[in-house]
């Protein structure tokens, strides 16, 4: 560029006066101070301020003064020419000028577009009464103040970064504050679901009602916003709306010019736009691609088109990897990168329940990809370092999560890093337990199992994360005497064994699938097929009617209420109650055959019939005609109850001593569709000759003429095992509650997908008598208990799926018919 | 315009939005000549597979989702979801396909789909 200087200046016309425009003549003054005559036209009647800083002006943190970037006196000293107040509202490229609202006109030799974004606002009823605000400039922000120092409720609409700083912020000034979000976990672009669970505690913490999963339907009020209504009816009141759901690139200009525009201004690696006299940087632009919301992309594109404008040869900008900071004093968030799991990455995961700490690096090869940060981001810098220049970690992998501060050490296997502790190193968080303590306590009280140390020391006995590195203190501390063979974890997730998981679930209160992993420490960070569904169960066990069932944790019968065949059709088994069944029912049995073209109709051993090889698209209506024949789901794909079996007993049979039939009958109405840990069947027998076989069941009732026999824990699968006698009862109302309790106690500490009879090996049929037949309160209290949890689940699965709940599980995501060949 | 490139563009088929689709979830696209499983991962990656276990043809749709593998429903055979390889000590493949994010919709490339 050839350029005499004084009058001969180019003229460089910048329309925005935000954080880009500013960062772009900044760099280019450093670099060639007065190369250009500058116009700039900027929207809002203010200087150049910093947009990240408004949260803490919000929260009363700073003052607008102190978020100043260039004050009028910058703008003086540079010869810029700042146009307050003045909206640019058309380009014209032919005459090389723009034109503003008020009429005026600016020509240009080069025109930089540094437009930003604008707000989205969710286009519902309502969006456009007064009292809905967005978050995006200083005007904004004194409008929320305004609405703050009224006090009532706000309403946030958007749990992300920016909506969250709006949350934090106005809760902080009093406002007694909401956060919807449309997805199930906050901020779910930056954080995985585990440092999402963290942050939802610590925003709740600060006394702001979080909703997930929600979906703004309209704002009400009259005069001006009053309530905000969800599309699940729910109203939540609002004397304040903030929208803060995304943001938009701001291209209207340079499309009503006729430049290419995508969803932003595009631009090439000189922030070039298609016509080569205009440039376009910021929030505005897309560039390969890509749109960024966020400064340092932004401070890397001013730095290339400010070369490129003073004349130096530049390389261009090639896009930028961005991390995230959350903006909420007190809360620690970080993340950087690809976050995502595969089969070429690796993860590091390290997890500090007590402090409320989690840190994931995800790793391709020796390198870092991606990172989230929670509770400590001191090292967020240092990953983010190594991911952008792409270093080789190799070399400090073991101590990586750790730190920068932990690099240079060698690395040593368990035991010896144990044993060159000092004594007082803290080997228990949560409960404070130190190395020597522990070793104290093995040796002078003959310690030799894990329980022990628990018991005696509290040492692992709350989270359980420490739980490998006191047993490596007890095999450092009785060499070969300790053997750790006798517990076996749940899964390579974790170190704790099953009923170690569910003892905390209930005495921690952890009531989602990544509140037990974040709190227990788990080593992946979403679990496997072999965690998930037992995490599943034994929440839906603990939280009934709380805990929403995750049914991608569950087993595809489970998730479809059908079973899986082995060419991918399902079957179809209604409920018979006792095994009785009717001709109207035999009758629609038969019509949902021929209508459906079931290849296959079975009498099962559960004494019900058995609709096999049905396609899965044809199951809602499968269901709905046997529904409106009076059929509900037999649960023949569940853990839970499937049959009750029973024998005529005494209304036909000759030695039937009891209505064996109508027990049966109503034991299924009373036990079905509660979730157990593994299938449960029973059988009743109106006589001791027991022809429904109650004796090899998980529950049996032999029926005498004094009443009712109890049995437990039989078998006939792998394993072929004769019940126990439990106890006997008199009245069929006691074998009713006795046998409910007895589900119950099963429900609650039975280890995922052990039958009954493993239970009772396990916990020693003493045990179980004593619970069920001794304890008359403590049984009276599973059975309470039981009927609660039954509460939850009482409706049938079959009738909800024909009311259209999971739709999408029975219907194709696509269907594409044949292409047909195209005709020139 | 070149042939190849019309082909390229055109054969880029909308299958539906990625919300369609559950988390750590799967659905089925049928096409002419194979049913496909299109897999979304608890972190909004997409993947495409024939819905076929390499093992006994078990339907891949109806598996847990885990990372970015699928257990197969039938025999708790482990599959990549990025090339569709058998994981572990078992062999096998199934096939995997192209597909495309555009504004939160999913593109699946039939040119490859509907090849044999």
């Amino acid at each position: 560029m050839t350029q005499s200087a004084g009058s001969e200046r180019k003229k460089l016309v910048v329309v925005g006066n935000g954080m880009a425009a500013g960062r772009v003549l900044d760099e280019l003054f450093s670099r060639a101070p007065g190369l250009y005559d500058v116009t700039i036209f900027g929207a809002e009647p203010r200087v150049n301020y910093d947009r990240i800083m408004l949260s803490p002006v919000l929260a009363g943190e700073k003052r607008f003064e102190d978020i100043i970037i260039h004050n009028d006196d910058w703008y003086a000293r540079n010869n810029v020419t700042l146009l307050k107040g003045e909206t640019v509202v058309r380009l014209d490229r032919a005459a090389r000028c723009v034109v503003a609202q008020s009429g005026l006109s600016v020509g240009y030799d080069a025109l930089l577009l540094a437009t930003g974004s604008n707000p989205v606002l969710i286009p519902v009823p309502g969006a456009e009464l007064p009292g809905v605000v967005t978050f995006r400039d200083l005007d904004d922000v004194d409008a929320m103040l305004a609405a703050a120092a009224r006090g009532g409720r706000a309403v946030v609409i958007g749990g992300g970064l920016l909506g969250l700083e709006a949350a934090a912020g106005l809760a902080l000034k009093g406002m007694q504050t909401t956060v919807i979000h449309l997805m199930p976990t906050l901020m779910e672009r930056q954080l995985d679901p585990n440092a999402a669970y963290l942050l939802q505690k610590a925003i709740e913490k600060r006394g702001i009602e979080v909703l997930t999963g929600a979906n703004t339907s309209a704002i009400l009020g009259g005069e001006r916003a009053e309530a905000v209504r969800l599309d699940d009816g729910r109203t939540l009141p609002a004397d304040l709306v903030v929208m803060a759901v995304g943001i938009r690139p701001n291209s209207r200009l340079a499309k009503e010019a006729g430049l290419d525009v995508k969803r932003g201004v595009v631009v090439d690696d000189y922030l070039r736009t298609s016509d080569e006299n205009i440039y376009a940087v910021g929030e505005c632009v897309e560039h390969r691609g890509q749109c960024y919301g966020l400064v340092a992309p932004i401070w890397e594109m001013a730095k290339t088109l400010a070369g490129d404008l003073a004349g130096e040869k530049t390389s261009g900008y090639v896009g930028s990897t961005t991390s995230t900071k959350l903006k909420v004093t007190g809360v620690d968030l970080f993340s950087a990168g690809d976050f995502s799991e595969g089969d070429d990455r690796d993860e590091v995961v390290l997890r500090d329940p007590a402090r409320g700490i989690y840190k994931r690096v995800v790793l391709r090869g020796d390198r870092i990809v991606g990172a989230v940060l929670y509770g400590d981001t001191t090292d967020g810098a240092w990953y983010f370092d190594l991911l952008k220049k792409d270093a080789d970690i190799s070399a400090m992998r073991d101590t990586l999560i750790l730190g920068q501060a932990y690099q240079g050490g060698a690395a040593m296997d368990p035991l010896a890093a144990i044993q060159a502790l000092p004594d007082d190193a803290e080997i228990c968080g949560c409960n404070g337990v130190c190395k020597g303590a522990i070793t104290q306590a093995i040796a002078s009280k003959g310690l030799t199992t894990l329980d022990e140390v628990r018991v005696q020391t509290k040492a692992s006995a709350s989270c359980g994360q420490c739980t490998s590195k006191v047993e490596a203190l007890l095999a450092a501390t009785l060499g070969a005497a300790y053997s750790a063979a006798a517990r076996k974890p749940m899964c390579k997730c974790t170190d704790l064994t099953h009923e170690e998981v569910r003892e905390r679930i209930v005495a921690k209160s952890l009531k989602s699938g990544p509140a037990v992993m974040q709190e227990l420490g788990w080593k992946t960070s979403c679990g496997c097929p072999s965690c998930r569904p037992a995490l599943n169960y034994y929440l839906l066990c603990a939280w009934p009617g709380e805990y929403q069932d995750d049914l991608q944790s569950r087993y595809v019968n489970e998730r479809v209420h059908a079973n899986i065949q082995k060419n991918g059709t399902f079957s179809v088994v209604p409920r018979m109650w006792g095994g009785v069944t009717t001709s109207d029912e035999l009758r629609a049995i038969a019509d949902v055959a021929d209508r459906f073209k079931i290849p296959t109709i079975k009498v099962t051993g559960g004494q019900r019939i058995d609709l096999i090889g049905a396609r899965k698209e044809d199951l809602p209506a499968i269901w709905a005609q046997l529904g409106a024949a009076g059929m509900v789901s037999g649960q023949a794909y569940a853990k839970g109850l499937r049959t009750v079996k029973t024998c005529v007993g005494r209304d036909w049979c000759r030695f039937g001593t009891q209505d064996s039939t109508g027990l049966g009958v109503k034991l299924e109405h009373l036990l079905c569709g509660s979730w157990t840990p593994a299938k449960v069947k029973l059988g009743i027998s109106g006589c001791p000759r027991n022809c429904s076989e109650a004796t090899v069941k998980d529950i049996g009732i032999i029926c005498v003429d004094s009443g009712f026999d109890i049995h437990i824990a039989g078998a006939a699968g792998l394993h072929v095992r004769a019940t126990d006698l439990l106890g006997h009862v008199e009245t069929e109302e006691e074998a009713l509650e006795y046998c409910a309790a007895i589900m119950q106690a099963y429900r609650e500490q039975a280890v995922y997908l052990d039958r009954l009879y493993k239970w009772v090996e396990k916990v020693g049929l003493e045990n179980v008598r004593a619970m069920i037949m001794d304890d008359h309160d403590g049984r009276r209290a599973l059975y309470e208990r039981f009927m609660k949890s039954q509460r939850a689940v009482r409706k049938d699965p079959w009738a909800e799926r024909v009311a259209g709940r999971e739709l999408h599980e029975f219907t194709p995501l696509a269907v594409l018919a044949p292409i047909i060949p195209e005709t020139v | 315009m070149s042939a190849a490139m019309k082909q390229a563009q055109d054969f880029w088929f909308d299958i539906g939005p990625i919300a369609g689709i559950p988390r750590r979830g799967a659905r089925t696209v049928r096409t002419p000549r194979r049913e496909i499983a299109v897999f979304r991962t608890a972190n909004d990656e997409i993947f495409a597979l024939e819905n076929r276990c390499p093992h006994k043809g078990g339907p891949l749709s109806e598996g847990i989702v885990h990372g970015r593998k699928v257990a197969c429903p039938l025999h708790n055979w482990i599959i990549d979801l990025e090339g569709g390889e058998a994981t572990g000590a078992d062999k096998g493949c199934a096939r995997a396909f192209p597909v495309r994010i555009e504004n939160g919709r999913i593109y699946l490339d039939m040119s490859v789909a509907a090849a044999p």
